[in-house]
Formats: C-alpha cells, sequence, structure tokens
C-alpha cells in the first residue's frame, strides 16, 4: 500500500511525533509493511462476522461506590518531569 | 440596514454534562469531593499510569438509568466503552473514556413551559455516560500551566438535546429543568459555577419555513443558565445581522464574555477532529436487565412534574404556588410535613413560600439548614386559626423569635413575647364597656346612625388591651354592645 507524506504528516501530528527527512522514509516503509500485512486479513470474508472487541466472557463487573485513596499527593508529583509541591507543570497551552 | 429579525428562526441543540454525585470516580476509587488540595485525589488509574485497569463505578451506572427514566428514554441493554483519543494535558490516558457508540439511554425529552405559557417538549438524543478531565490553570504562571487531576475521571453524564430549540427563552426553561431534575433525583449538584453541570450551545440560524440547517457554531464558557440565553440571544442576532449583510457563517467554536454580553472566537473547526474512536478494551461490556431497572425505579424520588400535579389536583393550590413549592425539593418535602401537623392547606403554602423562603433567600440558606421544624410552623399556623394571634404579629413577632428560640413552642413564644390575643369574651366585655364609657358623646352621634364610629371605638379597645384583643371578636362585641345601649 501506498503512504503519501500527507498521511505520514496527520499521523505524527496526532501521535504528537516528529520524523525528519530520513526517518520519514523509514517509517513509510514500515507503515507500508505493516498496512499490507493486515490487507492480507482482509481477504477473508467476514460479513456477518460480529466483531470480537473483548477477550473474555466477563459483563458487569462493577464495584460499589466507595472511596479508598491509594497514594499521595507526592507520590502522585513523584515522576512527573516538572511539577511544584502542588501540581504537574506542563509548558503553556491554549484551547482543545 | 433595516433588519426584519422575524424572517429568521434560530435552530438550537444543548449539550449538558453533568457531574455525578457519586463519592468515588467512574473508574477507580479516587474521591471526587469538590474543592480538595490540588492532586490529593488521585491514583494510578487518574493518573493514566501503564498497565492500570479501570473498574466501573456501579452507582454511576444506576444515576445514568435514573436520569433516563425521568426523560421517559430507551434504556439500552448492552453497553459497551469507546477510545475517544486526543492529546491534551488534562488527559493523562491520552483518551476520554466515553460511551460513543453504545449510549446507556436514548430519545426521551424535557417538558418545558414558557412564559406565555406554551409547552413544549425538547426532545434528548441521547444519554451517556463518560469521565471528566483534569482542570488546567493557565494564569497561575508566566511559563507553566498548571495542572490538578483531582477532577480526572469525575462520573459524568452528557445529555444532548435534539435542536428543537428555538429561542434563548426556551434555551433557559430547558436547562432549568434539566437541573431540577437532576437535583430532585440527587445525582448532581446542578452548579453552573462551579461547573458540576457546564452546557455547550450549538446555535444556527435560517430563514423561517427553510428545509436546510444554517452554519452552526458552538458555544461555550457559560457559567450560569442566564448567560446561556444571553449568548443564545447574542449568537441569533449576531448572525441574522451577519446574513442579512451576505457574510458567511463560520463553523467555529465561540466563547461567551459576560461582562460585555458577547460572543468571541475561540477557534475555528477545519474539517471535523479526528478522535479515532474504538472499543475501550479494558471495560467488560455492561448489560443492564430489567431486574436492574426495576431496582432503580424502586428508589426513584416524585419526579417535579409529579409533585406539581399533587398540589395543584390533591391540594387545591394554585399552578403558581404549585411551582413555586416544588422548584425545589427539599422545599416540596419542608411544605408537605407541615401538612402532617396541619389541615390549613393555603397557610401551610402562604407560610413556605413567603416566610420560610423569605427568610432563607435574605440569610442565603438551603432550606436543610433552616433551624425551624415543619411542626414549629404548624404550631403558628394553628395559633392563628384559633384567634391567639394575629397574622401579622405571627410574621413580624412570633416567627422571628422562634428562630432564635427553635426548641420552644409558638404558644409558649407568644405567651413569653406578650402577644396572645384576648379573645375572651368577659374580659374582652369589659376592655369594651370601658372603652364606650369613655365617649359617651359618640355613642351618642353613633345611635342617630354613624355607625362609622366603630372604628374609634375599636382603635380604644385596641389600645387599651395593648393590642392583644382579637379583633374578630372585640368588633362583634363593640357593636353588640352599642347597638344595645
Amino acid at each position: 500500500m501506498d503512504i503519501s507524506n500527507e498521511l505520514i504528516d496527520k499521523l505524527a501530528d496526532l501521535a504528537k511525533l516528529e520524523f525528519n527527512g530520513e526517518e520519514k522514509e523509514h517509517i513509510k516503509n514500515d507503515l507500508s509493511r505493516i498496512l499490507t500485512f493486515i490487507d492480507k486479513l482482509n481477504e477473508i470474508d467476514t460479513n456477518g462476522v460480529e466483531p470480537l472487541i473483548f477477550m473474555s466472557d466477563a459483563v458487569n463487573v462493577l464495584r460499589e461506590d466507595e472511596v479508598k485513596q491509594t497514594i499521595t499527593k507526592e507520590e502522585a508529583l513523584q515522576n512527573a518531569p516538572k511539577k511544584d509541591s502542588d501540581y504537574f507543570r506542563v509548558p503553556k497551552f491554549l484551547d482543545k | 440596514m433595516n433588519i426584519d429579525y422575524h424572517l429568521y428562526e434560530a435552530v438550537i441543540g444543548l449539550e449538558v454534562h453533568a457531574q455525578m454525585l457519586t463519592k468515588s470516580k467512574a473508574f477507580c476509587a479516587d474521591a471526587t469531593e469538590y474543592g480538595a488540595l490540588p492532586n490529593t485525589q488521585v491514583g494510578p488509574v487518574s493518573l493514566g499510569h501503564p498497565g492500570t485497569l479501570p473498574v466501573h463505578n456501579k452507582e454511576a451506572v444506576k444515576y445514568a438509568v435514573k436520569l433516563g427514566l425521568a426523560c421517559q428514554c430507551d434504556i439500552a441493554a448492552h453497553n459497551y466503552y469507546a477510545r475517544k483519543n486526543y492529546f491534551y494535558a488534562d488527559l493523562p490516558k491520552g483518551y476520554q473514556i466515553s460511551q460513543h457508540t453504545t449510549p446507556i439511554c436514548e430519545n426521551g425529552f424535557i417538558g418545558i413551559k414558557l412564559k406565555d405559557g406554551t409547552e413544549k417538549r425538547i426532545g434528548l438524543i441521547r444519554i451517556h455516560m463518560e469521565e471528566d478531565t483534569g482542570k488546567s490553570m493557565h494564569d497561575q504562571d508566566v511559563y507553566d500551566t498548571l495542572i490538578d487531576y483531582n477532577r480526572a475521571g469525575t462520573a459524568l453524564v452528557e445529555m444532548v438535546s435534539h435542536p428543537d430549540i428555538r429561542t434563548g427563552e426556551e434555551a433557559y426553561q430547558y436547562l432549568t429543568e434539566v437541573r431540577k431534575l437532576l437535583r430532585y433525583l440527587d445525582i448532581c449538584d446542578g452548579n453552573m459555577e462551579e461547573g458540576s453541570m457546564r452546557c455547550d450551545a450549538n446555535v444556527s440560524v435560517r430563514l423561517k419555513g427553510a428545509e436546510a440547517f444554517g452554519t452552526k457554531v458552538e458555544v461555550k464558557n457559560m457559567n450560569s443558565i442566564r448567560n446561556v440565553q444571553r449568548a443564545i440571544d447574542y449568537e441569533i442576532k449576531r448572525q441574522i445581522e451577519a446574513i442579512s449583510k451576505g457574510e458567511k457563517i463560520y463553523q467555529e467554536t465561540r466563547t461567551f464574555d459576560a461582562m460585555k454580553g458577547e460572543t468571541l472566537v475561540m477557534r475555528t473547526k477545519e474539517g471535523a477532529s479526528d478522535y479515532r474512536y474504538f472499543p475501550e478494551p479494558d471495560l467488560p461490556p455492561l448489560h443492564i436487565t430489567p431486574e436492574f431497572i426495576d431496582v432503580v425505579k424502586e428508589q426513584m424520588p416524585a419526579l417535579p412534574k409529579e409533585l406539581f400535579h399533587k398540589f395543584t389536583a390533591v391540594y387545591g393550590l394554585s399552578e403558581y404556588d404549585a411551582g413555586v413549592l416544588t422548584e425545589n425539593k427539599d422545599v416540596a418535602a419542608y411544605f408537605e410535613t407541615v401538612l402532617k401537623h396541619t389541615g390549613n392547606i393555603k397557610a401551610a403554602a402562604n407560610w413556605v413560600m413567603v416566610q420560610v423562603k423569605g427568610y432563607l433567600n435574605e440569610q442565603a440558606l438551603e432550606i436543610k439548614d433552616f433551624v425551624l421544624q415543619p411542626a414549629k410552623i404548624a404550631e403558628i399556623i394553628d395559633l392563628i386559626d384559633s384567634g391567639k394571634i394575629s397574622s401579622t404579629v405571627a410574621s413580624k413577632e412570633v416567627f422571628p423569635a422562634m428562630i432564635h428560640e427553635h426548641h420552644k413552642s409558638a404558644l409558649e413564644i407568644a405567651e413569653a413575647l406578650n402577644v396572645l390575643q384576648e379573645s375572651n369574651s368577659d374580659e374582652l366585655q369589659k376592655i369594651v364597656d370601658e372603652a364606650i364609657a369613655r365617649f359617651p358623646d359618640k355613642v351618642a352621634e353613633y345611635k342617630s346612625g354613624k355607625t362609622s364610629l366603630v372604628g374609634l371605638f375599636m382603635g380604644e379597645v385596641m389600645k387599651l388591651s395593648k393590642g392583644k384583643a382579637d379583633p374578630k371578636v372585640a368588633s362583634k362585641l363593640v357593636k353588640e354592645t352599642l347597638d344595645n345601649k
């Protein structure tokens, strides 16, 4: 399958990744091979077959509405690359 | 330029997000209390740590079904969740768990009543369950955005209306009804200022009679129901004016500036967002059985509409009174408890609506924090009805005094204030005789036909009794005594 530069750019943007020239060619090749492999699966007729979403038969796995605080604020912030005593800190951004 | 606004009609659909009043979050056991210190109500699941698994809160499902039943929705038997993928710092997992494909409730409606008495049904497309995001603070620091994940993962429902709404007033009434319902059901506190209830409005305009919709604009950031109405009214006017001038309406998101009363462009929508939905494999499917629905049905409180009907049909109250008394579930319950202690329905309604609600408004209190038990209000009403105190004295003196000494009975308070009316005829007769004896010339005038002089004698009786004479009894005695002279 042919992968366009636009598609790579779009996927990179959605995944918040950056590829420079050589990397882009590389990822194009990889993606193309993956999609060719996936295309192989498309040869099977799946008309009328419900998609399998869950690997187990479990249904209604529910818990009671009870509070259980498992970690402290200090533990919560421990692995953050940037933080202060109360907050996670991230680069300034606006709007979704 | 002359613009005929009446040539156009607006088409409005509302999306309401309501935070569920569950004690813990939707998919993990973190607390959800409002106002906690930042990042103290978080855990590995809500922070999106690898290898963690969500487990669904049973109560949150119950709440969503409750709301669906109250809105006459169809409840979906088979539910699963989807991941809505987007990259944003307040969403640590990189996706929001949401019932994208199988909303738990579909169809249904909210009934509204407009100022002119028109009734209308606003259809619901769906009510689905999802989780809330964290909170970003952009203005606390010069360089960084600060994130508090306390809210991340809190159970939400989103109610999506059909584009059945035509005016800002309809939107106002719709949201008022939705909030009333959420509060009656005790599933959301409906506080738009604190953001536990949020509303986005999709607004477009078209020429009346046109089939096709105009380009829709999404308006956000309205922190009260009144502001939703203002934002919509502004947006309708803006769009009609733009179209009249031949300008194009862009599909965009606008924010409402409550100070200026205007909407401003927040971002433009170039093509649909790509959320790459796919089924959430970590949450097993949810099957809602008829038995589960029956259990929820049994726990349903009386809904505002049912109470309104009861108050008008059974208690014989006016629609206005019934409306005021059913606005709030706790006020309605208070009123009904007063009725357990007195048969005077009209007086009970008036006392709750005027004195009780007046006091609560003045003090900015909720009725659940009101010190006077409903039985005490019934005691006051009984004192008035038995002629022991006048209604003026009751509301001006007895009621305020009772609030200060709420363990005492109304009779004890009235005695202590020395305001019990003299309705004992023997006692009163003495006072009446004395009053009449003071004005022999006026008695003569009365006898010659000037019956309006009764007022003068009544005044004297009230003065002599220090205001404690029961006016009804006294006036009867005065007339009788004068006529027998």
